[in-house]
């Protein structure tokens, strides 16, 4: 991912070098950076808004940590529905969410919105070389795909961005109750003419807070004292219905 | 109102977790069984992760089976040599069992084994339990002369005989270990206490007295839940305490109006709705694994 990043760099310098003229000004901020997973999260709406100087094209991507992503394909043995083959993605982002003021189509050619990871059909997930081509690793990724939509993790249908007088905007991102804790990055992109003349990246953090926070981290930072816990809470319980049943 | 559980990582109803413990405490106290068989199934069902789903079941089984083992206890209907041995056996079974699970968990079988174990031993258990039902219906009406009490088998040639004066019984001590060994696997893979399994071995196949396998049996799924738990605490980190504690309080509740309604109903019927209950149960799951999934294609834990 890090070469990709600095790949996507020098591409923005050179897009500045060649177009010396063209260079906006962006300001984009989030009115949450970090959002708390605590024991009532239902999800959460987060507004990004900004201004440009010059009037263009504005993108927003939100993506979550990448992380490796094994795929399970099932297959019919003996009349049983069984996973079958199982391939793993390297890096795919947990989370993925995009919003543009008009259809990303209209805005840029196919090169440059894949250069940029503009759209899920132009997400880079690491799929290995060699263990599937061709066809076979469209399905796995269409796959991968369709599964993170249908959890609500990966955006289905870009979402929109209002514009107000050319030069403000704003747009909300949804992060619904399974979205996954981590560090997740809102990328603000500015067009124009086809080509990224601005970005600007503005870091977001969701965690765990609280009493959720804390019973997941003992469970897996000492498993064994979180397990006699939870064994001598039962115990307890067990004991406190047993007076109860015996006072009736 | 929404709770966000903190292992199995997902929004849930309170009150549909309250209300889930309280049911299924209501049929174990009608039916006299745990009703684990029932709780790890609706929970997968609901949406929790299968492996949390096991695991904090076999947390609950510890309460439940706590409470009951005290007021059998308090009867004297505990032989605790045999309940010893069937421990050994039952630490030995579901410490390989949650060895087996987290093998399972990485090579993305898991689901499909906790389902088809379910199918399997379900399906086996209440069809005999809706033979056994039926006949002992249909006995009540006949008045058949009961056959001889005890008959001797192979089993009855095996080493290591021992006598337990409790049960009764002089049999080789490599039974119950055994039996108790096949419980453990399955506690630890099913998150069940395995009393529906457990009862009817005892009284069938070791030939214990009716009124002390209950509490036997109750000692016993204590000490191997308490293991199943620990250990998938410590490998597997899919013990959530707060759905064990919201299960348990509905659960206590539901016991307690069960019971009573128990006692109110004849022990045929009783048995016969039981096995129509498991039998349904494992109906559904076999159904899971028949009917061609809406996708093919699924996303594993990501790492």
């Amino acid at each position: 991912m890090k070469a990709l990043r600095s790949l996507l760099l020098c591409g923005l310098i050179a897009a500045g070098l060649v177009f010396p003229a063209r260079s906006a000004s962006l300001v984009a901020d989030l009115s949450n950076h970090l959002v708390a997973i605590t024991s009532g999260f239902v999800g959460v709406d987060v507004l990004l808004f900004g201004t440009v100087d010059e009037p263009g094209d504005i993108v927003v991507v939100v993506r979550g940590p990448e992380r490796a992503q094994p795929v399970l394909r099932k297959s019919n043995v003996a009349g049983l529905w069984i996973n079958t083959a199982r391939m793993t993605f390297e890096s795919a982002p947990a989370f993925y969410f995009i919003a543009s003021n008009r259809p990303l189509e209209e805005i840029a050619e196919p090169s440059v919105l894949s250069a940029n990871q503009f759209g899920v059909a132009h997400l880079q997930l690491g799929l290995p070389p060699g263990r599937a081509g061709g066809r076979a690793a469209q399905e796995w990724r269409e796959a991968l795909i369709r599964n993170k939509q249908r959890q609500g993790l990966y955006v289905r249908e870009p979402a929109g961005i209002s514009i107000l007088g050319q030069r403000l905007f704003r747009t909300s991102v949804h992060l619904p109750s399974n979205v996954p804790p981590g560090l997740y990055r809102a990328e603000t992109y500015v067009l124009q003419d086809g080509q990224v003349v601005a970005a600007q990246t503005t870091p977001l953090s969701i965690s765990k807070l609280g009493m959720e926070a804390d019973l997941f981290s003992f469970a897996h930072e000492q498993p064994a004292a979180y397990g006699a816990i939870a064994v001598l809470a039962a115990l307890m319980a067990g004991w406190l219905a047993h007076l109860l049943f015996r006072r009736n | 109102m929404q709770i966000y559980l903190p292992i199995a990582e997902v929004s849930v109803n309170v009150f549909l977790l309250l209300g889930l413990g309280g049911i299924i405490g209501f049929l174990s106290g009608v039916f006299g069984v745990g009703g684990g068989f029932l709780m790890t199934p609706l929970l997968i069902f609901i949406g929790i992760p299968p492996p949390v789903a096991v695991a904090t079941q076999a947390n609950n089984v510890i309460a439940s089976s706590v409470s009951g083992c005290f007021s059998q206890w308090s009867r004297g209907n505990v032989d605790f040599k045999m309940g010893l041995i069937l421990l050994v056996g039952g630490f030995a079974g579901s410490t390989i069992g949650v060895a087996l699970f987290s093998l399972l968990q990485s090579l993305g079988q898991i689901d499909l084994v906790i389902n088809l174990s379910y199918v399997v031993l379900l399906g086996t258990v209440g069809t005999l339990m809706l033979i056994e039902g039926a006949r002992a219906l249909v006995m009540r009406r006949r008045k058949v002369t009961a056959g001889k009490l005890h008959t001797h088998n192979w089993l009855h040639g095996l080493p290591l005989k021992t006598r337990f004066r409790q049960s009764r019984l002089y049999i080789s001590a490599l039974l119950p270990f055994t039996i108790g060994f096949g419980v453990g696997v399955l506690s630890a893979i099913m998150g069940v206490g395995g009393a529906f399994v457990l009862v009817p071995l005892m009284i069938y196949l070791l030939g214990m007295p009716t009124a002390i396998v209950v509490g036997t049996s109750l000692f016993q799924i204590i000490f191997v839940s308490i293991n199943v738990t620990f250990l998938h605490a410590i490998q597997n980190q899919t013990v959530d305490v707060v759905l064990a504690l919201l299960l348990t309080v509905g659960g206590v509740i539901g016991a307690q109006y069960g019971s009573r309604a128990g006692a109110k109903l004849p022990g045929e019927a009783l048995r016969l709705l039981l096995g129509i209950l498991i039998l349904a149960v494992a109906v559904r799951l076999s159904l899971e694994l028949i009917v061609p999934p809406e996708d093919i294609y699924s996303l594993g834990t990501p790492s």
